[in-house]
């Protein structure tokens, strides 16, 4: 039977299971063929906090959207064109995203009464007319791929588990994913376990051929890659693209890296990765908690190392009194914030712009710290280095604010040449700086940055003491003086206000816009899916997106002056729109939605619409 | 005294052929302790100490949480960083930790040590990075004007406390002991020999050393230590650990011995009622730190007898060091990172 192929331009598949399922893992390759294959793609990995909840149950559902495109696309997608439901919690708990004609290819073996039971479906939705507006493939994934591992020298529950592999087979036959990459994945998975490596692979392969010969599927679908900008890609998590800018910054900067570090959801795989990769010279320590951590990075930050520390919320509200010293001490500090859903505990896998303002303001005293944001996961790279070059230039600790979305979510990325990379070196003092000749004042700042110098131990005749207490201005020695304080309090306000950081552009197509959306950090897929939308639509609205919020572009308030309205949507109450209103008293029109998710491109075009035609 | 029991501890350490004394030591900084207070001493013997190691000065950092202790960077014409409430053995572990060529020393308070920072402080023994760490027990919270501490004796009336205090001190020899610390003594602010002695010890131990130093705060629990400075009772109550020695003390009639105990444990006994073979020879290296627990509980519950000098002293493999190997090693294994590989692994495709 020959089979008919269908060309699209762009699909959005979610696959859902149980989280004992493996569908992070299937999605994840699935990603990785699809990149081999050079489409564009975002990924958006949605997980329960709990390694394992309950079998069967909705809180169990662990789910992983693939957007890819045969063009540039900016978000993993609102409304999925293929579920994967692996049992009867996946369905119900993604049925709701699901646009009317989406396919549902569900696992029948797992569609038992218990489980049916389990979230509350009293009848089976597979044989009842509940999913007519669906076009569904009742597959009994388990037995087929029991079946196809007949012979096997592995359990039948190590056969059973491998039915995530089948699904993944029978989804590259059905959009034409190359295979090798998978096959040699397994095989280096399970290389210790050769039978179930062979099993996994067969699985895999059993899926493709099912697709290959079923008659539950007429057509395959064809994705050209996409034409992106020439150069070398590869997919990267923002977690991954954090840890390698972190990598990239201590070369660039000739200082070893010293990062300090408690495991917490979604920022511990930026600690896992730099633990791989010691041969850099990177010293990773496991501090007994988040103060330690920070105060471990600080410590080797005094001994001339790129000190850095990562978290999330709980744990930068830790670290806030070593934060604080770094600010007083005037040492550079890398402080990583992977937002998560808060208050408190809130929802450690869920994602959140909620830490701006701690951020900004969570430290006792006048405490200024810069504060940079990544729009993207492959950006996260980027302002790394740029939070490094900040923290060293001006001698002071950065906050990089990431979050769970950029964390986990993938993108390709066009990999830098070395050469592209800025010079971020510093030079350390080693010679008197007084007026006499002998005496060094490790407070004296330099005109132009008010840096003050950088004098690390083991440097003959520069011997100094720095703490917490005030100092007098230039010589660092204690100071209780009331004008001294005032001085010192604007000195390093001043520093950080004068910071050079780059203007910020719009994106205003013809100029004529009235209305301008503004965002920071991972909202920039959205807001930007959202403003093509309601460009196509013959809306006219201007972008712009801030990287920098502390100290915010020279020409910010000009840029939102220059509009009638300004849209600011924000994963949060609206803590930017505040220090907006606040700095340049504009009346930030805010769009706040705090369900731990990503904004939907469609969403928020609704709402641009909204503003646009309110005049 | 005792012999340099392993003498690694400052083996990366430049040395300098320089002469150096007591006011290489000193910075310009006007000294500000109360009158009396014991801190004055210690800083003395440390400036006087110093010199005997013969190491650079410009590699030599002293690191310090808050607390009127603290303060003793300050007054060092050394590197130091006088930190926050608690935190110095977390910013020293990662000083030392990435600078193998430093002698660290972490100044610290009961209080400091043992409330706030207690976290650190077992976790810093436990990992064993080459650090000194000296704890000035005073007994008392001096900075914030004489709150009890956590090494207060029960019932303790301070300002917070009116009716005396209710919580059990820490011992903070027993409290590194657990902590699987590889070296443990205490010595007194008023006993310059002693304390140069236990000083040397410590610097010369490659590791974390915990140095418990007796330290009288005039102002808020003068006399804390006077039983054991007072020449009618100081004999009599002081036991002198040595490495290698009978465990002997007191005077005459009242000269006593420590034993293993029957019931576990040691016990003091009068030495004329035991045989010489009994009395228990102190042995600072014995890997197993149970007999140097059980020589810690001796002063409890009310200094009747106080053991000072060095509980504990074994070699294990510092921290620093075995993180050095783990680079060198990986290093080695897949030779030295280069950034372009890093950025071009795992699977690419390129774009024409
Ligand atoms: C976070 C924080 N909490 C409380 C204090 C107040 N404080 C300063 S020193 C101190 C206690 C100091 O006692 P100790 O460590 O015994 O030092 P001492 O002054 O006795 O040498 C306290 C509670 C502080 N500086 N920081
Ligand atoms: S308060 Fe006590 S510990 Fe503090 S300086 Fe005065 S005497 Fe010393
Ligand atoms: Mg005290």
């Amino acid at each position: 039977m020959t089979k008919q192929v269908q060309q699209l331009d762009r699909v959005i598949i979610r696959f859902a299971g149980d989280s004992g399922d493996g569908m992070q893992l299937t999605g994840d390759r699935f990603t990785a063929e699809t990149a081999k294959f050079g489409n564009d793609l975002s990924t958006l990995p949605n997980f329960p906090a709990e390694i394992r909840a309950p079998a069967g149950t909705l809180p169990g559902v662990s789910s992983f959207q693939l957007h890819f495109a045969d063009h540039d696309i900016l978000t993993p997608g609102d409304a999925p064109n293929v579920l994967v439901a692996m049992n009867p919690a996946a369905l119900k708990a993604n049925l709701g995203d699901l646009p009317r004609g989406a396919d549902i290819i569900a696992n029948t073996d797992e569609f038992t009464k218990r489980n049916l039971q389990k979230v509350g479906y009293a009848t089976n939705p597979l044989e009842d007319d509940s999913l007519a507006e669906w076009r569904v493939h009742s597959l009994p994934l388990t037995s087929l791929t029991v079946k196809a591992l007949e012979g096997f020298a592995i359990s039948k529950k190590d056969a059973e588990r491998a039915k995530n592999m089948f699904a993944l087979g029978l989804l590259s036959w059905l959009y034409h994913r190359p295979t090798e990459a998978t096959i040699k994945f397994l095989e280096a998975k399970f290389a210790k376990k050769p039978d179930i490596a062979k099993a996994n692979v067969a699985a895999f392969q059993a899926g493709w051929n099912y697709g290959e010969t079923t008659e539950s599927f007429s057509v395959s679908y064809e994705i050209k890659p996409a034409t992106l900008a020439p150069g070398v890609y590869r997919n990267i998590s923002g977690n991954q693209a954090l840890a390698y800018g972190l990598i990239a910054a201590s070369v660039q900067s000739g200082l070893p890296l010293f990062l300090g570090s408690y495991p917490i959801t979604p920022a511990s795989d930026i600690l896992h990765e730099l633990s791989k990769h010691k041969r850099f010279g990177i010293r990773t320590f496991q501090a007994e908690d988040e103060i330690a951590g920070v105060g471990a990075a600080l410590g080797a930050a005094f001994g001339g190392a790129l000190g850095v520390t990562t978290t999330s919320g709980p744990g930068v509200a830790l670290k806030a009194e070593t934060v604080g010293l770094a600010v007083a001490t005037e040492l550079p500090l890398i402080v990583v914030d992977v937002q998560r859903a808060g208050p408190s505990t809130g929802m450690p896998t869920k994602t959140e712009q909620t830490d701006l303002l701690m951020a900004m303001f969570g430290r006792n005293g006048e405490s200024p710290v810069p504060v940079v944001a990544p729009a993207t996961p492959s950006d996260c790279f980027d302002a790394a280095v740029e939070a490094a070059r900040i923290a060293l230039a001006y001698r002071t600790p950065v906050m990089l604010l990431s979050d769970g979305y950029l964390a986990n979510g993938s993108e390709p990325w066009r990999v830098p040449e070395v050469s592209e990379l800025p010079d971020i070196s510093v030079e350390f003092t080693t010679e008197p700086n007084g007026e006499d000749g002998t005496t060094y004042l490790p407070f004296k700042r330099d005109p132009e940055t008010l840096a003050r110098p950088w004098a690390v131990p083991g440097t003959p005749g520069l011997e100094h003491r720095i703490g917490g207490i005030e100092k007098a201005d230039g010589s660092g020695n204690i100071s209780y003086d009331p004008n001294n304080h005032d001085r010192m309090v604007r000195l390093r306000q001043a520093k950080i206000d004068g910071i050079d950081v780059p203007p910020l552009e719009v994106d205003d197509e013809d100029g004529d816009a009235r209305v301008l959306v503004l965002g920071w950090g991972s909202t920039y897929g959205p807001i930007a899916a959202a403003v093509r939308r309601v460009r196509k639509d013959g809306g006219k609205v201007a972008q712009a997106h801030l990287r920098h919020l502390n100290p915010l572009p020279a020409n910010t308030g000009d840029v939102l002056r220059s509009y009638d309205r300004v849209l600011l949507p924000e994963i949060n109450l609206g803590q930017l729109a505040l220090l907006l209103r606040a700095r340049f008293l504009v009346d930030v029109i805010s769009y706040n939605r705090v369900r731990g998710l990503p904004f939907k491109a469609e969403e928020l075009a609704g709402v641009i619409q909204d503003v646009i035609n309110s005049d | 005294m005792t012999e340099s029991l392993n003498g690694k501890g400052l083996a990366l350490v430049p040395k300098t052929d320089a002469k150096q004394s007591l006011k290489d030591f000193k910075s310009d900084q006007e000294v500000r302790w109360c009158p009396g207070c014991g801190d004055y001493a210690i800083l003395a013997a440390v400036q006087s100490f110093l010199p005997e190691l013969g190491l650079r000065r410009e590699n030599i950092v002293f690191v310090s949480g808050i607390g009127c202790s603290s303060r003793f960077p300050y007054y060092m014409n050394t590197y130091g960083f006088h930190s926050i409430h608690g935190r110095a053995p977390a910013i020293a572990t990662g000083l030392a930790a990435s600078r193998p060529d430093l002698s660290v020393w972490v100044i610290t308070g009961d209080g400091d040590a043992l409330s706030i920072g207690g976290n650190h402080l077992i976790h810093a023994l436990r990992r064993n990075v080459n650090l000194n760490i000296l704890l000035f027990n005073n007994r008392i919270y001096g900075l914030t004007k004489g709150q009890y501490s956590p090494t207060s004796e029960i019932g303790k009336i301070t300002k917070s406390t009116p009716m005396g205090s209710l919580d059990k001190p820490f011992n903070p020899i027993s409290l590194a002991l657990g902590a699987e610390a590889g070296f443990v003594a205490r010595t007194i602010d008023s006993d310059r020999k002693h304390l140069h002695s236990v000083l040397r010890e410590a610097a010369a131990h490659r590791g974390t050393s915990l140095v418990e130093i007796y330290q009288n705060c005039n102002i808020f629990n003068d006399g804390a230590f006077d039983a054991l400075k007072e020449p009618e009772t100081r004999d009599e109550i002081t036991i002198r650990l040595e490495h290698g020695q009978p465990i002997v003390f007191g005077t005459g009639e009242n000269e006593k011995a420590v034993r293993l105990s029957p019931q576990g444990g040691v016990e003091v006994v009068r030495r004329a009622e035991v045989a010489e073979s009994e009395i228990l020879v102190h042995d600072a290296h014995r890997p197993d730190p149970s007999v140097a627990f059980a020589l810690s509980r001796l002063d409890d519950p009310a200094f009747e007898h106080v053991p000072i000098g060095i509980f504990r002293s074994v070699d294990r493999p510092a921290y620093d060091t075995l993180m050095s190997e783990q680079l060198e090693q990986a290093a080695a294994d897949k030779g030295k990172g280069q950034l372009a590989d890093l950025l071009l692994g795992g699977d690419t495709w390129r774009i024409a």
